[in-house]
């Protein structure tokens, strides 16, 4: 009987424990702990006057890695759903053009990517100012993942829904928009949050061809103050808020799209 | 007259399997026609060819004298309304939202205007007052019969009932069965595969027994029933009615 009575009290859906908090304070002690050790803190203190523009130096590549994150995103979300609907016709030369873009952007090491068309494509005579190529090769690079995601998700929708569509005569562009991708994209959510992430990331790896992003900005400082240590632990940590923000708005979208998947 | 719906010695395979081997069928207008068979015999793959959600691979399907192909599914499925057995409504849009969507986007009607013939045709299965909810939160029952309502806000001359209640819990069939027996009594042409005789001997004119892929026997309800010609129609009969 206490059982049950105990079992009764326990809310359905407990809230998940908060996370950031334990993981600021990780970091924190980190920071603290080393900072006794070596003492190299001084140059991303904030309370002094050169630490104080140091850091400035270092938080003036956000706006950089956001905006190159983004429109890469923005580039990389359409083309992908174009090409995951490739690899979803019944043609099967689209099929193969699916199956031969996936594979072989999937092998391309990024760094390479990004190589390839910052410092590649200008012997075609193709030339891509520095923003653009940084963009070009995010995009590329993340859309051959993204695509595999959409349509593992175009997939999970059962073939009814598709068949309840073509029996009131819906077309193949509103049977998409309003029947299988609603349906296809909150089941996706999750995977594409990882992708977002993925992106913000691997933002940094443009950093190579002179970008003024992050970790440009901090590679930068690094040859003037000579700490290493203190100056990437601050860019791990910008990533992490840059990171930690972009996951809170995917749950926010989750939470908002998901809470009707609960009543199907 | 010429019949509304015209099938022609179709053939339908999957794989090795035969689905359908040379089944010909004509539906008048506002006739009634019940089909059943044991499992397999075909009866759902030959009332979606009707539609096209599959496609014949040999002989012809007519519906209002047009011929189906792939081209002219889209016109042809505007006048020929489905219904499935597990509902396929779209669980991410609320009921209202279900018998708009079509209406809208397929025959061009203003929001208002389609809102205003969903409400009807909810008020005509008997659920208005579930128009805002999500399938999800309704029965069975109350679904299948959200099902009808879409397929009828097509308006369409055609209706295609693919096994209507056999997802349906015992208690829930009578409700959907009687909306079906009431749009029969409107006047509408329709095609049912059902195992529910009550239903056929109440609204069919026509009952066809297909097994194998074939058509084997067509007959009135009165005639199906007390004396069916071939044996393998009396042998299902009496599996179906003896239980």
């Amino acid at each position: 009987m206490r059982s049950r009575a105990r079992f009764a009290e326990a809310p359905a859906h407990p809230p998940p424990p908060p996370q950031y908090g334990r993981v600021l304070l990780v970091l924190g002690l980190c920071l603290v702990l080393t900072a006794c050790g070596s003492g190299g803190w001084y140059v991303v203190d904030p309370t002094l006057p050169n630490g104080r523009s140091n850091l400035w130096f270092m938080l003036s590549g956000f706006w950089y890695t956001i905006k190159l994150s983004f429109m890469a995103l923005i580039i990389a979300i359409p083309g992908a759903l174009l090409i995951a609907l490739c690899g979803l016709s019944s043609n099967r030369w689209l099929q193969r053009l699916y199956r031969g873009y996936v594979e072989v952007i999937r092998a391309i090491p990024l760094l390479v990517l990004i190589l390839w068309v910052y410092y590649g494509l200008p012997d075609l005579d193709i030339r891509i100012a520095l923003f653009w190529s940084g963009v070009v090769a995010l995009a590329i690079g993340e859309s051959a993942f993204l695509a595999e995601v959409f349509r593992a998700g175009i997939q999970s929708v059962p073939r009814g829904q598709i068949e309840a569509a073509k029996a009131i005569s819906l077309n193949y562009p509103d049977t998409m928009r309003y029947v299988i991708l609603p349906q296809a994209i909150r089941r996706i959510l999750p995977a594409l949050g990882n992708q977002f992430i993925y992106v913000v990331k691997m933002s940094a790896l443009v950093s190579i061809i002179g970008a003024p992003e992050l970790t440009r900005k901090a590679n930068e400082l690094i040859v003037t103050e000579y700490r290493a240590l203190e100056i990437y632990t601050v860019l791990a940590l910008e990533y992490l808020v840059l990171v930690l923000i972009l996951s809170a708005g995917v749950r926010w979208l989750e939470r908002r799209m998901g809470s009707d998947e609960r009543k199907l | 007259m010429q019949p509304v719906i015209q099938v022609r010695g179709i053939d339908k395979r999957f794989g090795d399997f035969r689905a359908l081997s040379g089944v010909s069928l004509n539906v008048a207008a506002g006739e009634k026609i019940v089909v059943c068979g044991p499992s397999g015999s075909g009866k759902s793959t030959l009332i979606r060819c009707i539609n096209r959600l599959e496609v014949h691979d040999a002989g012809e399907i007519l519906v209002g004298g047009v011929a189906l192909d792939d081209r002219s599914a889209d016109k042809v499925r505007r006048d020929v309304g489905m219904v499935f057995q597990q509902f396929n409504l779209f669980p991410h849009l609320t009921v209202l939202r279900n018998l708009t969507l079509g209406p809208m986007r397929v025959r061009g009607l203003a929001g208002e205007e389609a809102e205003a013939k969903a409400m009807e045709y909810l008020e005509r299965v008997r659920i208005p007052e579930q128009a805002e909810k999500l399938p999800g939160q309704l029965s069975g029952g109350q679904q299948q019969r959200v099902a009808i309502a879409r397929a009828l806000c097509m308006e369409p001359e055609i209706m295609l009932f693919d096994e209507p209640t056999s997802a349906l819990d015992p208690e829930m069939i009578a409700e959907v069965l009687d909306v079906m027996a009431e749009l029969a009594g409107s006047g509408m042409t329709m095609i049912v595969v059902t195992h529910e005789m009550g239903f056929a001997k109440r609204v069919a004119d026509r009952m066809v027994f297909m097994d194998k892929g074939e058509i084997v026997e067509t007959a009135p309800p009165e005639q199906f029933f007390s004396a069916p010609e071939t044996e393998r129609c009396q042998t299902f009969l009496n599996q179906i009615l003896g239980h």
